[in-house]
């Protein structure tokens, strides 16, 4: 049953829908992939075995029953060990959580478990989202399947190496600054930011409660697309949840497919995400793409947002002065680990000082530290003060832009996935592989990334970032899907399908008979 | 150049309340030395006229109706707690004895 790992969600569901295939064939060919793979990539801090099974079970019996159901029911799915699951630990990366089993679920989990979605686990990330590599992850790091002495970007790492090694055809992340987009583009999947406040983060451990957002991570846009569709609108457990009602993001997808999709569509490409800092082969691949675009009729227009220069500086500290108050509900008292002082008195404060110095990482502390200071009496107003006026700026630069186009478009990521501790040493060299995503999170408006081939340089996934103004979401999956459309035709096949195969290791081959 | 000083980030440890070791205090003064000089540079365009921004998209007077919903139980609240008393969280004194 090794095929049904290599199938789309949307093709899965017709299978699943039309009972050519049973939820629980699909989802022992994924777990069963998992035991084959996963000893090895790490994608996956827990896998979800006979509980995903059970659920399976339950859906092919209301299936057989003549119950209709969501065309995803049945499909499996992994989950960011960021979100609550009520049924399986939730860490967020981080030792200061370990093994904590929430009392709820996220509302986004509720909602595929409603929809009849099988979880088959919990996937890695930078601690608490915060990194871009993944190897800030309190559990060891994930490698990425097209080379596996490097990264599969961050903070989402694991789903995005879940999906690019057909661990699951879906999975969650959440994208405060990236972490959805990036690791999609140096895995060669897709993952999709939507608005802020488009889809629920009641249940998402929050890092940066004004960036924060929840999204799709897949191997199609229409997938994510359908992904989408289940998770997203009005939650009344979220404060900040819009209250809009959304079009069918299947649907948009969908419209991209038809012919003269792109015709006339005004395409911006950003002046200041080009150039210095961006890697040849990422050039030559968004360069030869916006070629496509033209001859698909779209019109391309240079527009140039000033201040995106500054986006990075305000990001790192406006996200810091968050999760720095964020943060501080880990508190050894209501959930989490509980560590005493070597020595001293047992109070509740020195108590909670010992619990985060053995609970948190260098990169957490790191960040609640420069948060604290940025939050401080006398720097606040030069330092996160100015930050807030330069959101103001980027919001403006962004306004500028969609008057003029209906999207704008930029390299997902500057580079290709970098090797294992290429930046660990130096914090801004880490955080400026952000300079292309960030902007999108400051403005709260919604992004897309999608492969569009391999660097020549070194043959690594090169992603396209797609933007749309605020609510625009659907937008987003008819350009996502025209191009990914154009540029399959272009191949003459996906651009996974060409991921190095990933052969079980022996002890596993041999142990599970599983090939 | 900011000037953080191993005295400052010792006390911003204190105020976020995490131990830190004397090695740990040297690589993030260092570091943190480093991060400020990349992003001070925020207040070159920070204009006395330019309003800030909090939120991206600001939502006002977001309430629910006053009614009764199902929530934890105490079990739920405390299934997660590193120690319990009855029906409580057992904390750590609150008062230093000296």
């Amino acid at each position: 049953m090794t095929y049904l790992t290599k199938l789309s969600a949307a093709a899965l569901s017709e299978l699943l829908v039309g009972k050519q295939v049973s939820a629980v064939e699909a989802t022992r060919a994924h777990l069963d992939h998992i035991t084959a793979v996963d000893t090895d990539l790490h994608a996956f801090l827990h896998v979800a075995g006979d509980d995903a099974l059970d659920a399976a079970a339950k859906i092919d019996a209301r299936r057989a029953a003549g119950e209709v159901l969501n065309p995803l029911a049945g499909v499996p799915i992994a989950i960011k060990d960021v979100l609550a699951t009520q049924d399986m630990p939730t860490t967020a990366g981080s030792k200061i959580l370990q093994g904590w089993v929430p009392p709820y679920d996220a509302t986004v989990v509720a909602r595929l478990r409603a929809a009849g979605l099988i979880l088959l686990g919990k996937t890695n990330m930078d601690e608490f989202a915060m990194g871009s590599s993944t190897e800030h992850s309190a559990y060891g790091v994930t490698r990425n399947p097209w080379d596996r002495d490097r990264i599969p970007g961050g903070s989402g790492g694991g789903s995005a190496a879940a999906v690019a090694s057909f661990q699951a055809p879906l999975a969650l992340g959440s994208d405060t600054g990236g972490s959805i987009r990036q690791p999609a583009a140096v895995t060669g999947s897709v993952g999709v930011k939507p608005t802020y406040g488009g889809v629920s983060r009641y249940g998402a451990i929050a890092l940066a409660s004004s960036l924060d957002q929840v999204g799709p991570v897949s191997r199609t846009v229409y997938d994510a697309a359908l992904l989408h569709d289940v998770i997203g609108g009005h939650d009344p457990l979220d404060s900040t949840s819009l209250t809009d009602s959304w079009p069918s993001m299947a649907a948009a997808a969908q419209a991209g497919l038809a012919n003269g999709a792109l015709k006339g569509v005004r395409v911006g490409v950003i002046k200041e995400l080009a150039g210095d800092g961006f890697q040849a082969g990422v050039t030559q691949r968004f360069t030869e793409t916006l070629a496509l675009l033209v001859a698909a009729g779209a019109e391309i227009t240079e527009v140039s947002a000033p201040n995106f220069e500054y986006a990075v500086a305000a990001y790192y500290l406006i996200l810091p002065a968050e999760a720095s108050s964020n943060l501080a509900r880990f508190d050894s008292v209501r959930f989490g680990i509980r560590v005493n002082p070597d020595s001293g008195s047992l109070t509740s404060e020195h108590v909670m000082s010992a619990t985060r110095e053995a609970g948190f990482g260098a990169e957490v502390k790191r960040r609640i530290i420069l948060g604290t200071y940025a939050l401080s009496a006398g720097y606040y107003d030069a330092y996160y003060g100015s930050a807030q006026k330069v959101r103001t700026l980027i919001q403006r630069d962004f306004a500028a832009a969609f008057s003029q186009v209906d999207v704008l478009v930029s390299p997902s990521a500057p580079t290709t996935a970098f090797k294992f501790g290429e930046k660990l040493a130096d914090p801004m060299a880490m955080y400026i592989n952000d300079v292309t995503t960030i902007p999108a999170n400051l403005a709260g408006i919604p992004g897309m990334s999608i492969p569009i081939g391999l660097a020549p340089e070194d043959g690594l996934p090169v992603g396209l970032q797609i933007m749309a103004p605020a609510k625009a979401d659907a937008r987003l999956y008819t350009v996502g899907a025209a191009i990914e459309q154009l540029l399959e035709a272009r191949w003459g096949h996906t651009m996974l399908s060409r991921a190095p195969a990933l052969t079980p290791t022996e002890m596993f081959a041999s142990k599970e008979g599983a090939v | 150049m900011s000037e953080i000083t191993a005295e400052q980030v010792a006390h911003l440890a204190y105020l976020a309340r995490i131990d830190l070791s004397p090695l740990e205090i040297t690589s993030l003064t260092r570091d943190l030395g480093q991060i400020v000089d990349s992003i001070a540079k925020v207040s070159e365009v920070a204009t006395a006229d330019t309003p800030a921004t909090s939120h991206p998209m600001p939502l006002t007077n977001v309430f629910r109706d006053d009614v009764v919903v199902p929530s934890l139980t105490v079990e739920q609240a405390l299934s997660g707690a590193p120690d319990r008393a009855g029906d409580k969280f057992r904390v750590p004194a609150i008062l230093d004895e000296e």
